[in-house]
């Protein structure tokens, strides 16, 4: 190897490196950048003060029993619950017999079920919102909590098909169809063979579809009326009355994500680096 | 159903040979079949009458409302400015995270992938209120800032622009880094190496094949980051203060201190049509870089 190379492979490394640090500490910055809200929320909702004070003079867990306390929030805690369970629910359900239709299926007219079904994704909520009002005040759901639920059902639904699509597309369709040669009705053999293998996605695409209605607001802005959901309290107590039980919320709802994470983590797939 | 109808109506001498293929043909389109009707339904029928109200007594009056008002033409190529530099803040921001996650230890990769995830997952409100008590006059940069002496008063940097561009790019960033960071984790890294190994300097190697084998994913990632920020409501709702104006914004005004449901129609159907272009130019642009 001549002096030439091995000063050209030194310079090389240096060039590298300086790469390496760069990539590193713009990663760092942005890592930081997504972060920082987070652990914002943490010390505020934890402050004794009746305002936005930081860091906060002192410490104290009244703005959790404040929220505790409050009818309205506690109240319009449960009905998200309950309209992302009822969402989580019947985008599962449906959503998974649509990833199985279209990854299993061939018929006329699939790629155009495709792309209907996967169309929510890409729609604006405020159009969604406005188209719907019309046809749900005809069926008397505006104002309902049954209503925002079909709305939310119809927008989980590509996260669903997206989650079990992908699953169903790395297991082997050949030990379905060896049941079925042993004499197994298809309705078994995708009961006892492949649901079994796809159940991390099952529970992946159910806490994806929950916390995407938990979490949605234009949608039960407009068709939610006056009962509101929580994040439409939220929205409402940031816009007028900005007091520190909104981070006690915010935390409290950090901790369900991270919980649903580690549940992911545990039981479903979708959030490992490797694939 | 339509489908399964075109599934039954085979000729019937091949429906006899094919009958067990036939049959699962039929099967699998009837799965789909109550997922197609709920949304034909509920997502179908309201887009069909958002349009037939749009188009009132079928005439074009509403859009001509639109168009001549002038407040739609700014506000529309606000909203267009403002999602083209979140989309570019997006793929800086993004694509050097992406292929962090792509290539660093596990241990690294997780932690990384932790930091994008969880705000991902974390309440739309939850992180636009942080913004606000992060951003704010008496908010925590300003105080800091005052504090050590780096600027005199508070820098406006909520209730404006600046302010509604740091919280989309914070909710956008994930969907960038997603696509690209799945298009990185199938990139062959030998083909790099050999680059090197030629004497290709870092760039170059970068330019001529790395950022080209990885432009379906930022395609995808762009394309996704821009249409969403085309329908943005809650964060310049917040953020802006009421000074700085999309198109969600507006249709929400439309129908709530308005009552104007024709026009908001109309402007749905403009925002719609504007989606729909910006993803077929997408996709154009991807297919005719894709090497």
């Amino acid at each position: 190897m001549s002096a030439a190379t091995i000063r050209r492979r030194g310079s090389m490394g240096r060039g590298r490196r300086a790469a390496r640090i760069a990539l590193h500490a713009w990663c760092g910055l942005v890592f930081f950048f997504l972060v920082l809200p987070l652990v914002v929320v943490f010390p505020i909702s934890f402050s004794s003060s009746a305002y936005l004070q930081f860091p906060p003079p002192g410490y104290s867990l009244r703005w959790y029993r404040e929220f505790l306390a409050d009818p309205n929030w506690v109240d319009a805690a449960w009905r998200s619950v309950l309209i992302g369970s009822v969402t989580a629910v019947a985008a599962t359900i449906l959503g998974t017999l649509l990833a199985i239709s279209l990854v299993r299926g061939t018929y006329p007219g699939k790629g155009a079920v495709e792309q209907l079904v996967m169309a929510p994704i890409a729609l604006p909520s405020i159009v969604y919102s406005v188209a719907a009002y019309q046809l749900f005040s005809t069926l008397h759901l505006v104002g309902s909590w049954q209503g925002v639920a079909v709305a939310h059902t119809v927008h989980a639904l590509p996260l669903v098909v997206v989650v079990v699509g992908a699953s169903l597309r790395t297991i082997d369709v050949s030990t379905e169809m060896a049941a079925q040669g042993l004499g197994a009705s298809w309705f078994t053999a995708v009961r006892r063979i492949t649901l079994p293998q796809i159940r991390p996605a099952l529970v992946s695409a159910a806490f994806i579809a929950f916390i995407s209605s938990f979490d949605e607001l234009v949608i039960a802005m407009f068709l939610g009326g006056i009962n509101l959901t929580l994040p439409k309290k939220m929205f409402d107590s940031i816009l007028y009355e900005i007091d520190p039980t909104i981070a006690a919320v915010s935390v409290l709802q950090i901790a369900l994500v991270v919980l649903v994470l580690v549940v992911i983590g545990r039981f479903g797939s979708g959030v490992r680096p490797t694939s | 159903m339509q489908l399964t109808a075109a599934t039954a109506a085979r000729p019937a001498g091949r429906r006899v040979r094919l009958s067990r293929a036939g049959r699962y043909r039929l099967l699998y389109a009837a799965l789909a079949a109550p997922g197609v009707l709920l949304l034909a339904v509920v997502f179908v029928y309201p887009l069909l009458d958002l349009m037939r109200l749009s188009f009132e007594n079928g005439s074009l009056a509403h859009y001509e409302e639109v168009v001549s008002g002038g407040l739609f033409g700014t506000v529309f190529w606000n909203t267009v400015r403002i999602a083209l530099i979140v989309t570019i803040a997006c793929a800086v921001l993004g694509y050097p995270v992406a292929h962090f996650l792509a290539t660093a230890s596990r241990g690294w990769a997780l932690f990384g992938l932790l930091c994008v995830v969880l705000p991902f997952w974390t309440s739309l409100l939850v992180r636009t209120y942080a913004w606000m008590i992060l951003l704010g006059n008496n908010g925590i940069i300003n105080k800091l800032l005052v504090g050590a002496g780096l600027v005199e008063r508070p820098l406006p940097l909520l209730h404006n622009e600046f302010g509604v561009l740091v919280g989309m790019v914070h909710v956008l960033l994930p969907y960038f880094v997603f696509p690209v960071y799945a298009v990185m984790l199938r990139v062959d890294r030998t083909l790099m190496a050999a680059a090197e190994g030629l004497g290709a300097p870092l760039w170059q190697v970068l330019r001529r094949i790395y950022l080209p084998l990885t432009l379906p994913g930022i395609a995808a990632g762009g394309t996704l980051v821009f249409i969403l920020s085309l329908g943005f409501f809650i964060t310049p709702a917040l953020l802006g203060g009421g000074k700085v104006m999309m198109i969600a914004l507006l249709i929400e005004q439309q129908v709530g201190q308005m009552l104007n449901w024709g026009m908001a129609a109309a402007m749905c159907m403009t925002l719609v049509a504007a989606i729909l272009l910006a993803y077929a130019a997408f996709k154009r642009l991807g297919r005719r870089n894709a090497p």
